[in-house]
């Protein structure tokens, strides 16, 4: 018992020690405690899949003995089964919503949210599209369930005169909740319906790769490894385009499609389960690491930290 | 019998044995095609679904393939060692589960149950219709029976074993009773004519006999709970990087790793998936030459 509340105290201090330290150069993580065992069950998002499973990989690595489950049940279904107790850490690429939350509180599960990643949601296009820039009004109008833009040329008339034939993620996803709710911000919380919906990207990829005037949005990480099939659209939200990267995202100048990627952790099962507490406290000193190894983009030095202050909040 | 009927049947069985007909009109032609295409078209699309798929994951037939865990950290090495080893214990107690219960059940509907009783009827025909109900319910069915059980995290062997279990329940039972029928009245008669009761006489003479039936429903139903992700998707299983040891531990199933490797952005693991799939598909025709097999060694004939 005294090992373990001991341990509680002394890992923000070793994080931010790390921090210092890999700030230096030196990359290595580390050492794990080997003695830690357990499970941690995380479910969740499909887009933060990815860093979570990254994160468990580099622990074991490090030796550590606790077994973490990674699920890919998407956003929703990872809240429903988090805030009903059954998983320990719920990735999820939009924040958790007011029902969720919910919940949450009505089965008395305290979670603190930490932000890991960020995500430039691209719009990409069929590369011989004659498009380059959507303005985020354009951006709303091509998604909204409203939308009468049937032709390219009724967004803008120097656009061609090309059928637009949307590719858009299930409503299950993260991804198109991020759409609806924060870009579009539709009453009916919805994307226009006459769009094809798959929860593989990839089939995403093949429509909007195959169809002249295809349209469609997804992860960064979707674009990047399908760059010869599809162009990313530049987006103008007011201070001229912006093109989808790394840099962009970070900055906060890729807006409003950049998107923050999290996981949230219970709060009794990180101070009662050490090997939950072990996995989040690696998972948060790794955080840049565990990111580009996912190929998303690392937080800027600032969001890096504040993400630790909240990690360290949470010992009690 | 005239020599002539004899002969004019004959010229009719050549006829047809041939697949040719006097009739050259363009409509029986036309009939012909058509009959042609309906059975390339399946054949087809199948050869042509698997020999894609063998070539875009020709690159992966290694040993990685079969001995590592999902990496992240090294995706060209991406292995499926715990989705197959997962996938043989779920089928181990899946059949544990499913066949005592299914060939009990099928035993006393067939040769105990009271067929003019109308809850027997009832119960009869609940069973067909079960047999076609979509696999993703027999996962929400076993999420409550795992959550009356007092399981928290269901993505265990225990949970997948029920679920796949509850699915190929209503196979056993309709493929064991044919089985059971299709054993002649008379060996049953002869064993109670000796005096034996009717519990001896199944045991002893009906059971055995059917046998061969018994075990290719059962080794078909099994191949099909194999392939089945859906159900697994619903109990929540997870991607787990280590082997299962007890009918506790957190698993996960061939179908299930390719489900969600194939949607990963990154080629190597679509490439890795297109190999699985070639894997899931050798177990699969294994099972099913083994239920062929069993069949036609042990099958009697009256």
């Amino acid at each position: 018992m005294i090992r373990t509340s001991l341990r509680r105290a002394i890992v923000p201090g070793i994080a931010s020690l790390a921090l210092v330290l890999s700030a230096c150069g030196g990359d290595d993580a580390e050492s794990v405690d080997g003695d830690v065992t357990g499970e941690v069950a995380v479910d969740g998002s499909s887009t933060v899949y990815p860093m979570s499973a990254t994160a468990e990989e580099m622990l074991a690595e490090e030796g550590s003995a606790v077994e973490v489950s990674v699920g890919f049940s998407g956003t929703g279904g990872g809240f429903e089964k988090f805030c009903a107790g059954q998983t320990d850490v719920s990735n999820a690429s939009r924040p958790i919503k007011d029902e969720e939350a919910a919940v949450c509180e009505e089965n008395g599960v305290e979670y603190t949210e930490l932000l890991v990643a960020t995500d430039a949601l691209t719009v990409v296009v069929h590369p011989d599209l004659a498009v380059d820039c959507l303005t985020s009004d354009q951006v709303v109008e091509l998604f909204s369930p409203d939308s009468k833009a049937k032709k390219w040329s009724d967004l803008d008339a120097s656009f061609p005169d090309t059928d637009i034939a949307g590719f858009i993620p299930g409503t299950d996803s993260g991804t198109y909740d991020y759409m609806a709710a924060d870009v579009v911000q539709h009453e009916t919380e919805a994307l226009r319906n006459d769009f094809e919906a798959s929860e593989d990207d990839n089939i995403l990829v093949q429509g909007v790769s195959g169809t002249e005037g295809g349209v469609g949005f997804f992860g960064y990480t979707y674009f990047e490894e399908n760059a010869d099939k599809l162009k990313a659209l530049s987006i103008d939200d007011g201070a001229g385009c912006v093109e989808p990267s790394a840099e962009t995202a970070q900055a906060g100048e890729y807006s409003p499609l950049a998107r923050p990627l999290f996981i949230y952790v219970d709060n009794a099962k990180y101070n009662d389960n050490e090997a939950v507490a072990a996995y989040v406290d690696f998972y948060v000193e790794n955080l840049t690491t565990v990111a580009e190894t996912a190929q998303y983009i690392p937080l800027s030095e600032e969001a890096l930290s504040e993400t630790e202050e909240k990690l360290a909040g949470m010992a009690g | 019998m005239s020599v002539a009927t004899r002969s004019a049947r004959e010229t009719v069985e050549i006829r047809l044995s041939d697949g040719r007909s006097r009739e050259r009109n363009p409509a029986s032609i036309l009939f012909l095609i058509a009959l042609w295409f309906s059975l390339f078209f399946g054949v087809i699309v199948l050869v042509s679904l698997i020999v894609d798929t063998a070539i875009s994951g020709a690159g992966r037939f290694d040993a990685n393939l079969f001995t590592n865990y999902e990496s992240k950290l090294d995706k060209s090495t991406t292995g499926f060692r715990a989705g197959i080893l997962g996938s043989i214990w779920l089928m181990a107690f899946t059949a544990l589960l499913a066949i005592p219960l299914g060939i009990a059940a099928a035993i006393y509907l067939e040769e105990f149950a009271d067929r003019r009783s109308r809850f027997n009827r009832l119960v009869e025909i609940n069973l067909q219709n079960l047999a076609a109900v979509p696999s993703i319910i027999y996962g929400m069915l076993a999420v409550a029976v795992m959550g009356l059980l007092g399981y928290q995290f269901k993505g265990i062997v225990l949970g997948g074993a029920i679920a796949l279990a509850l699915l190929i329940l209503p196979v056993i039972v309709i493929t064991t009773r044919e089985a059971i029928r299709a054993v002649p009245q008379e060996i049953r008669q002869g064993s109670l004519a000796l005096g034996a009761t009717v519990w001896q006489t199944t045991w002893r003479n009906t059971l055995p006999s059917a046998v061969p039936g018994i075990a290719t429903g059962t080794i078909l139903g099994l191949s099909r709970a194999i392939g089945e992700a859906a159900p697994l998707l619903m109990l929540g299983m997870a991607m787990v990087r280590w082997d299962p040891s007890s009918i506790e531990s957190k698993v996960t199933a061939l179908p299930m790793q390719i489900y969600h490797l194939s949607s990963m952005p990154q080629e190597e693991y679509q490439v890795a998936a297109s190999a699985a799939i070639i894997v899931l598909l050798v177990m699969i025709l294994g099972m099913n030459a083994l239920a062929i097999f069993i069949r036609n060694k042990f099958q009697k004939s009256w």
